[in-house]
């Protein structure tokens, strides 16, 4: 079953995220940035375009696109 | 919450995985999972075999029947759970140093059989787990804790070893052109006889630090540099030139090893 | 029932015996003098829906006969001295990671290429401390093509019943001897097949039931996934680091061949009632022996054999019964007394031990022996 891009948002699990930066220099929209302890943190969800290249490049299972029932 | 791919294929319980940040190996490890997921292949049935070596911790991570071997032999074992149960999807999980060094010999050996293995090669041009020694894949010139004054040895290309000994199918990606490398998993695992795809990773820890190739963002740019898919470098001969090929090298159908065995057994009843 | 007469070399008889256990794997690489079982293996296997392969070299023999057995296939991979130097890393492996096997050593004179072609044993001392690290080994030895036959079917039983690598130490004597034997029917055998978890079971590959001191054995594609490694692991099968947990797992290791120890060791003692001196031998010179003792009796000299039949684990108080018993105990072995380095150590000076032995590719014989067992009178 195909699945709408509206029902899905990026989620993070910052205790997995090692901070390499990864995910945060190939998001071609540039809606993630480091928090204050060195993990990923999304700062700009409206523009996130939901693309999944964060979760393909993700060395840690970190940050993925997932169904936003599960907040 | 986790995301359904590590709820579905991963042991949950083991995570997170004990890789170096910026390490490429989680990367193919996801990669690899993904291909098993959209192959639609029953978990119990697949096996994933692995040897010694900092990638070779990944079918610990897996749920699947998951053997972690001795140093090297992951392609000898992966052969004799293969032919003792042709029914299951046995992938095996191998570094350079270990597919290519220590296991160089069952990797052409296994190849030349075309036995129906699919073997993810983690290539991160250095033994990672014992601390950075130069391996068989380290770039001559460049510089390991076993070659401070800069590697002498040739480099193995791995994907052109497996084919030239016999693979029906070999295919070369990078951790940076994820995608692809997802892709060629998946053509490996469906395809029937041995197939392997050596998923060229990041080593920012040992590799990047002694060869001052930066951060591993750095590292994954060096990928999006070097490499160039094999349809544009036979178009544009000249995009290729000082750089990596990648894409699928060999790609054919041939008599697969356990299916022979069988129709010998079946010869026998006649 | 009809009887089945065969003619049969030693290592043909051993791929006999291990049909009948129920083998149903065979993975190796040719190396005199124990390549008969890889071409018996070759031709038979199939005949019987098995599988026999012929890997790239020595340390993939034993490691693909390793990967057949965790599918619940019954495995074995045969050698001789130098491939048994090769497989031993994964000896170990199976010991820890407690996958059955058999491992056929058919000994030749060594050390190194040595004598491809004739008689050693020389690699008693390596069939038990051969691979690194503390580990417990079973290893079994025959002296005739029958006993062959029977300790192969011993070896598959030992094997899965204790879930451990055997090693079946035979030599060239008995591998290339041929001798007259009767093959029983399966029926009449006690052949011993792997104990699996119930499905549905929360399994734990490493975890022991109540009184039992080996776990249940999944294959591998019955629906239990779980990991095995070499590392120390816990009773999920995970690599642990935790000292205690090693602790916990060599000692289990050691235990469950330890605490068996009855039940895995035979042996044969033969005129020992009433002895006044003994041989000690074992293997294809333990027959040398035995025409010893029997031509040393028809002389009226009060000597018996005791031959091993089970090497390791080591017949300690049986040997050491006997030591209290004799005044003198003559190992006859070929090699420079790794036995009898073992036979010192159990009889704690209780008796004189003395040794007859070589290396140079010759078989004892009965002459021989007995001059050496003459000094001592």
């Amino acid at each position: 079953m195909a699945v709408s891009k509206d029902d899905l948002m990026v989620h993070i699990k910052e205790e997995w995220c090692k901070g390499c930066g990864i995910c945060i220099a190939y998001c071609p929209k540039k809606v993630l940035g480091f928090n204050e302890h060195g993990k990923v943190s999304m700062l700009d969800r409206d523009n996130c375009i939901k693309c999944g290249m964060c979760e393909m490049r993700c060395p840690d299972f970190a940050i993925f696109l997932g169904g936003k029932e599960n907040v | 919450m986790n995301n359904p791919l590590v709820e579905n294929y991963f042991r949950v319980d083991k995570l997170p995985h004990i890789w170096c940040p910026g390490c490429g190996h989680g990367i193919i490890m996801s990669a690899i999972a993904r291909a098993i997921e959209k192959s639609g292949l029953d978990k119990d049935k697949v096996c994933i075999v692995s040897g010694i070596g900092c990638s070779s911790r990944a079918p610990g991570y897996m749920d699947f029947n998951t053997l972690h071997t001795t140093h090297g032999r992951a392609l000898a074992f992966a052969t004799g759970v293969k032919l003792a149960n042709p029914e299951l999807e046995v992938i095996v999980i191998a570094g350079d140093g270990d597919l290519s060094a220590i296991g160089g010999n069952h990797l052409i050996h296994a190849a030349r059989r075309n036995i129906n293995l699919t073997t993810i090669c983690f290539n991160n041009n250095i033994y990672g787990m014992t601390g950075g020694q130069y391996s068989p894949t380290t770039a001559t010139g460049d510089k390991g804790t076993t070659a401070p004054y800069g590697n002498i040895d040739r480099p193995f290309d791995i994907t052109q070893l497996a084919a030239g000994a016999g693979a029906t199918y070999a295919a070369k990606a990078t951790v940076y052109h994820v995608n692809q490398l997802q892709k060629y998993i998946e053509a490996a695992i469906g395809h029937k006889g041995f197939s392997m795809v050596e998923a060229v990773s990041v080593c920012p820890t040992y590799y990047g630090r002694k060869n001052k190739k930066g951060s591993a963002v750095d590292m994954m740019n060096w990928l999006k540099d070097s490499f160039v898919d094999m349809k544009i470098a036979e178009k544009m001969p000249e995009k290729a030139v000082g750089k990596f090929v990648m894409g699928e090298y060999v790609n054919k159908v041939e008599p697969e090893y356990t299916e022979l065995y069988d129709q010998v057994i079946e010869r026998l009843k006649g | 029932m009809s009887k089945v007469i065969k003619f049969l070399q030693g290592n043909e008889a051993c791929v006999e015996g291990a049909l009948m256990a129920g083998m149903r794997f065979y993975s190796g690489y040719p190396i005199t003098p124990s390549t008969e079982i890889a071409e018996l293996s070759s031709e038979k296997l199939p005949k019987v829906g098995g599988k026999f392969i012929q890997m790239e070299d020595e340390i993939a023999g034993i490691a693909a006969a390793i990967g057949a057995s965790l599918t619940g296939k019954k495995a074995m991979t045969a050698t001789s001295g130098p491939g048994f130097s090769l497989k031993q890393e994964n000896i170990g492996y199976a010991a820890i990671a407690e996958i059955p096997l058999v491992v056929v050593n058919v000994q030749r004179g060594g050390p190194s290429t040595g004598l491809p072609t004739s008689p050693g044993q020389g690699d008693v001392m390596q069939a038990k401390w051969g691979t690194h690290g503390d580990h417990p080994v079973i290893c079994l030895t025959p002296d005739s093509v029958k006993e062959t036959f029977d300790l192969t079917i011993r070896a598959f039983n030992l094997a899965e019943k204790y879930r451990t690598p055997v090693i079946l130490l035979t030599d060239e004597i008995t591998g290339h001897m041929r001798e007259k034997i009767e093959i029983p029917e399966v029926s009449e055998l006690e052949i011993y097949d792997r104990v699996m978890p119930e499905k549905g079971a929360d399994y734990k590959a490493y975890r022991l039931d109540e009184g039992d001191l080996v776990p249940k054995m999944a294959p591998f594609g019955s629906g239990f996934r779980y990991h095995v490694t070499g590392l120390m692991h816990d009773e999920t099968g995970f690599p642990s680091n935790s000292t205690e947990n090693a602790d916990v797992l060599i000692k289990r290791l050691m235990g469950k061949i330890e605490a068996n120890k009855e039940d895995i060791i035979t042996y044969e003692a033969y005129e020992t009632d009433d002895a006044e001196y003994l041989i000690l031998s074992y293997g294809g010179t333990a027959r040398t022996a035995k025409a010893a003792v029997k031509k040393l009796r028809a002389e009226g000299i009060k000597v018996g054999l005791f031959r091993l039949i089970t090497v390791w684990p080591f017949p300690e108080e049986q040997v050491r019964a006997l030591s209290e018993q004799v005044k003198d105990i003559l190992v006859a072995e070929l090699n420079f007394g790794q036995i009898k380095l073992e036979v010192e150590r159990v009889v704690k000076g209780n008796a004189n031990v003395r040794l007859c032995g070589k290396a140079n590719g010759e078989i004892l014989t009965p002459e021989e022996l007995m001059k050496a067992f003459k000094e001592v009178l």
